[in-house]
């Protein structure tokens, strides 16, 4: 706490941004403004007057009112009772201020984060002795903060020294003591559940390590196709209506994290009210539970206030990397980065800096690499190895990809799953476009499928790029020429492609079945429609017309089975392989004995 | 504050005028501006400075001399007058009629700017609302506390679409109608008249709320229209417990107003001119609909939005379909051929349809049969398309297939009659009948009980 809050006068308001004179105010100070006390945060400072963003809208404020400071930037509170929570912008419990302010969100409530009356039970480490040399990262206890989250109380960065003592086993508030430190200067530092942190400044960890496993999240074309690691960074682009939020929401639904921090960064009330009903509803596939134990919502719609989503990026990354510092695996989706990057052009365009492409501020680069770099594999201080994965969605304005928050996003993450219109308008959903996304994690993730899966992975999975890549080829002369231009080998390609895109790489997040895809699944579709190909192959090759193929009915429920069986069905799947298998060979034969007669 | 007033006018431009010397002015505010001739001009206060403030004036600052005019602070936000009484009712963007009635009296004043709906108290939307248009009910569906535009072009039937929802929604075995409130902004006398007439033909006129501004009012205005409307909207839903539906038309001129303010301002334009901010400006309005815990009332919302040449990469469409959830798109090519309402499915989308649909809110077939409509449809355009370069005559039996079932499908499914209000049921038999042209092994997004219960092939042949 600062030894007195500075006051100071209000001078010019103009929307979110508001110039005060306060003498003494630091850059990146949070401020309060005005009789209600609006909060903001000053970005730039010129002799005695500061320029402050606020997070809340300023109708009302004159000039002449006051102005205070408040001593430190902006800033989250970290200790249990995150998890299942829903916060806005600046991490205000958005469930609490509607008990506060009813169904609209009123002005200047201060309401922290986390709650002060819960009691926690507070386990310490058995290995703690008093006298030990502790430091930041430290594992003091542990808090069972959900079912399947166990919280580790962890010594903040920054307090390094003798532990003094550890309170015993029991429960506790977040203010409670929990723990005193003596540094080295002789000071004694009080220690509780919680900590703030200022969202940003990345904390720190012992030391960055490079990707080892795939994040799975039991979607075809992602972990097929286009796999992220755990600690990866990834796009999202697509222009609206491709599906970008299903994506995004099948991510935070599915993946094998521990952890899923969902930020809602200028996006529609109603889908975040569509994953805060249905997650506390749906299991995690994984732990069984409920997946809102897992899950922690930042929300800041699109009709909130601009500056606070320009926060509610930093927000959620930090409470990410806390739960990174516990050891935890980590995804954060920030739906959508484009309308984080508006905030910025907004309150940029509002100081009158000089726009450089569409309006957006020359920083616009650096600031979104800085978010992205937050993304990664580390080991941490004291609890193991952590990760953040960050996938951000993108929105180009018209879906134009070589616009400046793509382009600048292309060029930072290593996994893009670009969206195609042309897909979502033929409702071919995921529309992840196979021939524009990339992953850079390939050969990293195949080393896992290899040893956990099957070891023609790999193989399989250039193939059927392969497969689609002669498609795209043959579409352009069908479109030209017609089909009849074609041999029946090519048609046969084409055939083989379609089952590869119904029976694959189209899924729905719709269908109870197959919305999710273990990856045993996963590869036997694969396999079961590139085995089709090839025996059928073979067989066009000794003479058998496309058309006696192409029409089996085994093709029609190949392109089925995704939701026929469900992730424990596999042998059902391998059961009709084999059939489709002897109905080829019956179909062989036949045609040597005709070759014979 | 004492309210005062000030003849400090300093400047004068694109609908502003800058007021120096006036101290503690709140931001925000709405102002009364008195010329020598005794006539009165809104505005509201766009910037709060020590030295100066700049006013918005809603009627435009044409024919106003600064050296003459009275400038008045009225030490309150822009606000409007609620009651009952305002069904039946036409006002302007301030909230002042336009009928010739007297103005509506009422202890209930409400800001028009709304402040953001808290996420955590809303509701999920989920009730089936039956437009009785089969592109609509069938493949995009409206929920209610949905907001689904409808995307146009000039000389395209979107007031005709719009009027006939009006004239048709409601929700499925439910007798309840929506209570309408219909915001005009920059449209022209024609168009507004014959929303007039619509509505009074109709009979629902006792139950409708207008907000007019036309093409030839003060363009500023039009910057408060919608949330003036929206403001009458919240008062009937979540006061007096009704289903609102919210039909603004158009958008466009909407945001052509906000740009002519903005460029006075001199704000750093984005794209074409739009300033920075438009996406987060309509988002205010756009988002003031949905459905709220524990409220009986909902807001549904269908704004229009004129694309301009048709392009629906423009930023006015482009933003307002990342707000909105999902849009109707309206064809050229399906209107040239005659067919009404020309609703293009393949970019038209409903967002909020999933939870809306199916065994217990529509019928258990929905949900698969729009997919699969949706699929064949976008094959049967290839072909169409193919057919157009290689001629029909070349294609395989097959495509022909296809060929036929887009003629079919436009002629059948998507044309409708004006009049025609068509049961969802209706609507999915007909989907049925259009998909038995094909064999059942092709028709893989359906389940086998479905095919078994609703596959007809033997009489369509």
């Amino acid at each position: 706490m600062p030894d007195k809050h500075r006051t100071g006068t209000v001078r010019d308001i103009n929307g979110p941004i508001v110039t005060i004179d306060l003498p003494g105010v630091r850059s990146g100070e949070q401020v309060r403004i005005g009789e209600i006390g609006l909060v903001g945060e000053v970005i730039s400072l010129s002799g005695q007057q500061a320029v402050v963003q606020t997070y809340e809208g300023t109708d009302g404020v004159r000039p002449g009112e006051p102005a205070m400071g408040l001593g430190w930037p902006l800033s989250v509170e970290l200790g249990p009772g995150l998890m299942g929570g829903i916060f806005d912008g600046v991490q205000r419990p958005l469930s609490k201020i509607a008990l506060q302010s009813g169904d609209y969100i009123a002005r200047g409530l201060d309401v922290p984060a986390l709650d002060r009356s819960k009691q926690w039970e507070f386990e310490p480490s058995h290995d703690l002795e008093p006298g030990q040399a502790v430091g930041p990262g430290t594992v003091l206890g542990t808090v069972q903060e959900t079912e399947v989250v166990v919280h580790k109380v962890l010594v903040p960065p920054g307090i390094q020294g003798e532990l003094e003592e550890v309170a015993p086993a029991g429960e506790y508030d977040i203010e409670s003591t929990i723990a005193h430190v003596r540094d080295a200067k002789g000071t004694s530092h009080r220690l509780s559940l919680y900590h703030r942190w200022p969202v940003r400044r990345p904390r720190p960890y012992h030391q960055r390590d490079d990707g080892v496993s795939p994040l799975i999240t039991g979607q075809r074309v992602i972990d097929t196709f286009f796999p992220q690691l755990k600690g990866g960074k990834g796009a999202v682009p697509g222009p609206f209506g491709a599906g970008k939020t299903v994506v995004q929401q099948q991510i935070a639904r599915w993946s094998n994290a521990d952890i899923v921090i969902y930020v809602g960064c200028g996006e529609r009330g109603n889908e975040l009210v569509d994953v805060l009903e249905s997650f506390p509803k749906l299991e995690d596939p994984y732990s069984g539970r409920k997946l809102m134990e897992r899950t922690l919502l930042v929300a800041n719609t699109s009709n909130m206030p601009v500056v606070a989503r320009e926060a509610s990026v930093y927000v959620g990354l930090t409470m990410a990397e806390y739960y990174r510092d516990m050891g935890y695996d980590v995804v954060m989706l920030a739906d959508s980065t484009s309308r984080w990057a508006e905030a910025l052009r907004e309150v940029s365009g509002r100081l009158g800096q000089m726009p450089v492409e569409e309006g957006y501020p020359a920083y616009l680069s650096s600031r979104l690499a800085a978010v992205y770099e937050r993304a990664g594999r580390v080991e941490t201080h004291g609890a193991g190895s952590g990760s953040v994965t960050l996938i951000g969605a993108v929105s180009p304005p018209g879906g134009d990809f070589s616009e400046p928050v793509t382009s600048h996003t292309k060029d930072i993450i290593e996994t893009f799953w670009a969206l195609s219109k042309e897909l979502a308008d033929a409702r071919h959903y995921p529309s992840i476009d196979w021939v524009t996304s990339f992953s850079g994690h390939v050969h990293t993730a195949a080393e896992w499928w290899h040893e956990e899966v099957d070891r023609r992975w790999e193989q399989r999975r250039t193939e059927a790029l392969a497969l689609l890549a002669r498609d795209a080829e043959l579409s352009r002369i069908v479109n030209l020429v017609g089909p009849e231009a074609l041999s029946d080998a090519q048609r046969w390609q084409l055939e083989g492609a379609a089952l590869i895109k119904e029976g694959v790489l189209q899924q729905s997040a719709l269908d109870d079945v197959d919305t999710f895809c273990s990856p045993d699944k996963q590869f036997a579709l694969l396999d079961l429609a590139l085995s089709i190909y090839d025996k059928g192959m073979a067989l066009i090759e000794i003479g058998v017309p496309v058309s006696e193929l192409a029409d089996m009915p085994q093709l029609a429920k190949a392109r089925r089975c995704k939701s026929m069986y469900n992730s424990d069905q596999v042998a059902e799947i391998r059961t009709f392989a084999q059939e489709v298998e002897q109905a080829f060979e019956g179909i062989r034969l036949e045609y040597a004995k005709q070759s014979v007669d | 504050m004492s309210i005062k007033e000030y003849r400090t006018a300093s400047r004068a431009h694109g609908g502003l005028i800058a007021v120096r010397d006036t101290p503690g002015v709140a931001f925000g505010d709405r102002v009364r501006i008195t010329d020598s001739a005794g006539d009165t001009r809104d505005g509201q206060v766009i910037r709060a400075a020590d030295e100066e403030v700049l006013i918005l004036v809603f009627e435009g600052i044409e024919d106003l001399d600064l050296e003459d005019i009275w400038v008045r602070f009225l030490d309150e936000p822009v606000e409007i007058a609620l009651s009952p009484e305002i069904l039946g009712r036409e006002f302007n963007g301030l909230g002042e009629p336009r009928d010739g009635r007297p103005p509506v009296l009422s202890n209930i004043r409400r800001p028009v700017g709304g402040s953001a709906i808290n996420p955590a108290a809303r509701t999920y939307p989920r009730e089936f609302i039956q437009t009785g248009v089969s592109t609509i009910d069938g493949l995009n569906s409206l929920v209610r506390g949905q907001k689904l535009p409808i995307f146009s072009g000039s000389g395209l039937p979107h007031n005709r679409l719009a009027a006939q929802i009006v004239r048709q929604a409601k929700l499925k075995d439910e007798d309840t109608s929506f209570s309408i409130v219909f915001a005009a902004m920059g449209v022209s006398y024609a168009d507004a008249k014959f929303f007039r007439d619509e509505f009074a033909n109709s009979g629902v006129l006792r139950n409708v709320v207008m907000f007019v501004n036309l093409a030839d009012d003060p363009p500023v205005e039009r910057l408060t229209l919608p949330r003036t409307a929206l403001t009458a909207a919240e008062y009937l839903a979540y006061d007096l417990d009704r289903h609102v539906l919210v039909v603004m038309t158009d958008m466009t001129y909407y945001a052509e107003a906000l740009r002519e303010v903005a460029t006075a301002k001199g704000d750093v334009p984005a794209r074409k001119g739009y300033p920075g901010y438009l996406y987060s400006d309509l988002a205010e309005i756009y988002e003031r609909c949905g459905r709220i815990h524990e409220r009986h009332g909902s807001i549904t919302m269908m704004p229009v939005v004129s694309m301009p040449s048709d392009d629906i990469t423009h930023p006015i469409p482009d933003l307002t379909g990342y707000i909105t959830e999902g849009q109707i798109v309206l064809s050229r090519e399906l209107q040239n051929q005659g067919i009404y309402p020309p609703v293009h499915i393949s970019p038209s989308l409903s967002r909020l349809m999933k939870d809306g649909i199916g065994k217990d809110d529509t019928r258990e077939d929905h949900p698969h049969v729009a997919a699969q409509l949706y699929a064949l449809y976008a094959r049967a355009l290839e072909t169409r398309n193919l057919a157009s370069i290689i001629g029909a005559d070349e294609l395989s039996e097959r495509d022909r297939r296809y060929l036929k079932f887009a003629d079919d499908f436009d002629k059948r499914f998507v044309a409708q009659d004006e009049a025609e209000d068509r049961s969802i049921d209706a609507t999915l038999n007909l989907a049925w009948d259009l998909m038995s042209a094909f064999p059942r092994e092709m028709l893989t997004r359906l389940s086998e009980t479905e095919l078994a219960k609703y596959y007809r092939a033997a009489e369509s042949e």
